[in-house]
């Protein structure tokens, strides 16, 4: 299923546990490690890179692929995916294959094939958000910053941070 | 969580202020602390990284404040929010956002006087300049426009002329360049008018008037709507690795939240004009009546208005097309008009507008005294005109009064000696 409501992506973010970056740098500077290491250090998740390139990100072991992450730690419950949207296709076969229950596509990782066929396959897909963004709007941190949360609630909150 | 768009009357009560995590306090907090306690030291690095949402030091963020922030986004269907300590500051953190010396910018000349002095003074000295245009006169406004041009700068209801800009075909007009329309709505408030809904990429106000709504405070926001692409090769302070912060590049790593992270973690920051605490807190409670003050405010002004057209010693009123503040003449011009003022007893002859009070003031002898005679006729100040700021007290005073001190008005030397 295409989620695409807050209340949606809040409950996928609440019920998972592993998470796969596929695709996250080593290097400060990128959006990928920026949204790798607030997952890590802020969120639940078990964590873990996919990048052939790379042996690890801050002690975290990153896999050359999908498949041989989840050979050592079975399917992730969502795929996060920094990788050019000509590229996903293929790895949304994979994520398939590997039985990861949702794709999470970051800002402008947009391929209309990949989307259809995640969701034909019964995955959960969030397209064009990011991980990071969509965490802090649940949890308290957009709201620390200024930005517009769009939470409405008199609830007092038990994941606030 | 259940999924709704919530109305506007709602969110100004309630978005930015869920129920206080920690105590469980259903009202808003006053966080007044200069700055927050560290978990760890990667926590701190984290947070001085820009990688992870909290508070370092009041300068840079505040929850008290957040709120505030959250709120004004919120009302004006922006990404996010910045506030300041006055709607000038305001201004001035976003045109320092987005240009530097060698830069440029375009603004409407029906405008505050005090913006104008800001644009045509202090920035120029600052190396940017401006060129001003009739904010209807959109072949001036384009021909204005240079290869080094940053931003597009106009009043929702210009300060005092009353004029409203196409804030839609400005829009048009900007996009056309790769610039972004850059709105003061202080006039309107986002109860009457939210031109990110027309186009527009940045929203300032003066929080001091309608927001505060009671004449109690100082204070500015910057609400940006996250769709303009500052990508686009014009904005080097955003799309070029940043000195200023680790070599980020702020619209590769931050995407649609670029321009406010940047103004934020770069601005704000070194400039240093940002909002109290306690200031947050009181312009949190005006919002809360925002819609009902509004409502009240236009009814009131279109009855004084009307009231004005029927009296003799009015020349002329030019009524609000939208909001409560307008302009008329008396009879006698300059003269008369300050005979008017000095007899009026319960309308408050002061320099500001959106107070629950109704005020009064002679703009070419205060707001745009600062202007010369042709930066006057261009922003549509006419020498004899009075500007009102209708309140909410009951009609039938207000124009009692008003009536007392037109008659005194017209009254010349009589009415000298008689006080």
């Amino acid at each position: 299923m295409i989620l695409q409501t807050p209340a949606q992506r809040r409950d996928l973010l609440e019920r998972s546990k592993t998470v796969a970056v596929v695709g996250a740098s080593n290097n400060p500077m990128r959006p990928s490690y920026t949204v790798f290491s607030y997952l890590r250090t802020q969120h639940h998740f078990g964590i873990a890179a996919i990048n052939p390139t790379i042996a690890e990100i801050d002690g975290v072991p990153a896999y050359p692929s999908l498949t041989a992450y989840a050979q050592a730690n079975g399917a992730p419950d969502i795929v996060d995916v920094f990788r050019k949207p000509s590229e996903v296709t293929a790895l949304v076969q994979e994520a398939i294959a590997v039985g990861a229950k949702a794709i999470w596509f970051q800002y402008g990782v947009i391929n209309e094939e990949a989307i259809a066929l995640a969701d034909k396959a019964g995955l959960d897909v969030v397209v064009d958000r990011c991980m990071k963004v969509e965490s802090a709007r649940f949890n308290g941190g957009l709201s620390m910053t200024g930005l517009n949360s769009g939470i409405i609630t008199s609830r007092r909150s038990e994941t606030h941070a | 969580m259940q999924d709704r768009s919530f109305g506007f009357a709602t969110r100004a009560i309630h978005a930015g202020a869920p129920p206080d995590p920690t105590t469980g306090s259903r009202a808003l907090p006053i966080y007044q602390t200069a700055a927050f306690v560290f978990g760890t030291t990667e926590q701190a690095a984290e947070l001085f990284q820009l990688r992870s949402y909290g508070h370092i030091y009041s300068r840079i963020s505040n929850p008290t404040v957040a709120a505030f922030e959250e709120r004004m986004a919120s009302l004006e269907g922006g990404l996010g929010g910045i506030a300041f300590s006055s709607g000038l500051a305001a201004q001035l953190c976003t045109v320092l956002a987005l240009a530097q010396a060698g830069d440029h910018i375009v603004s409407s000349q029906n405008i505050y006087g005090g913006t104008v002095t800001q644009f045509s003074i202090t920035i120029r000295r600052m190396g940017i300049e401006t060129s001003f245009a009739p904010v209807d006169d959109f072949a001036a406004i384009e021909a204005a426009i240079r290869p080094n041009t940053k931003l597009l700068f106009a009043e929702t209801i210009g300060n005092p002329s009353g004029t409203l800009a196409d804030l839609a075909g400005l829009a048009k007009l900007a996009h056309k360049h790769g610039i972004p329309l850059v709105v003061d709505n202080t006039f309107a408030s986002p109860y009457l008018c939210r031109p990110i809904e027309r186009g527009a990429d940045i929203v300032v106000h003066s929080a001091t008037k309608f927001i505060s709504g009671h004449g109690t405070t100082m204070g500015g926001i910057m609400v940006e709507s996250g769709r303009f692409d500052f990508a686009n090769g014009k904005f080097p302070l955003l799309s070029e690795p940043s000195p200023g912060y680790h070599n980020k590049v702020f619209t590769e790593t931050f995407g649609e939240y670029a321009f406010l992270m940047r103004a934020r973690a770069e601005v704000l920051r070194d400039v240093g004009a940002q909002m109290s605490p306690m200031d947050a807190w009181i312009l949190m409670l005006g919002l809360e009546t925002l819609p009902l003050r509004m409502e009240a405010h236009v009814r009131n002004a279109k009855a004084i208005a009307a009231y004005l057209e029927s009296r003799p010693e009015v020349e002329w009123v030019r009524p609000p097309e939208m909001g409560s503040i307008f302009t008329f003449g008396i009879r006698g011009g300059r003269e008369a008009g300050r005979r008017f003022i000095d007899s009026l007893e319960l309308w408050s002859h002061l320099a500001n507008v959106g107070d629950a009070k109704s005020l009064v003031i002679h703009p070419a002898s205060t707001t745009h005294s600062q202007l010369n005679d042709d930066e006057m006729r261009k922003a549509g100040v006419a020498p004899e005109a009075v500007r009102l700021s209708v309140g909410l007290e009951d009609v039938d005073d207000l124009t009692w009064d008003l009536g007392n001190a037109l008659e005194a008005s017209q009254r010349g030397a009589l009415a000298e000696s008689a006080r």
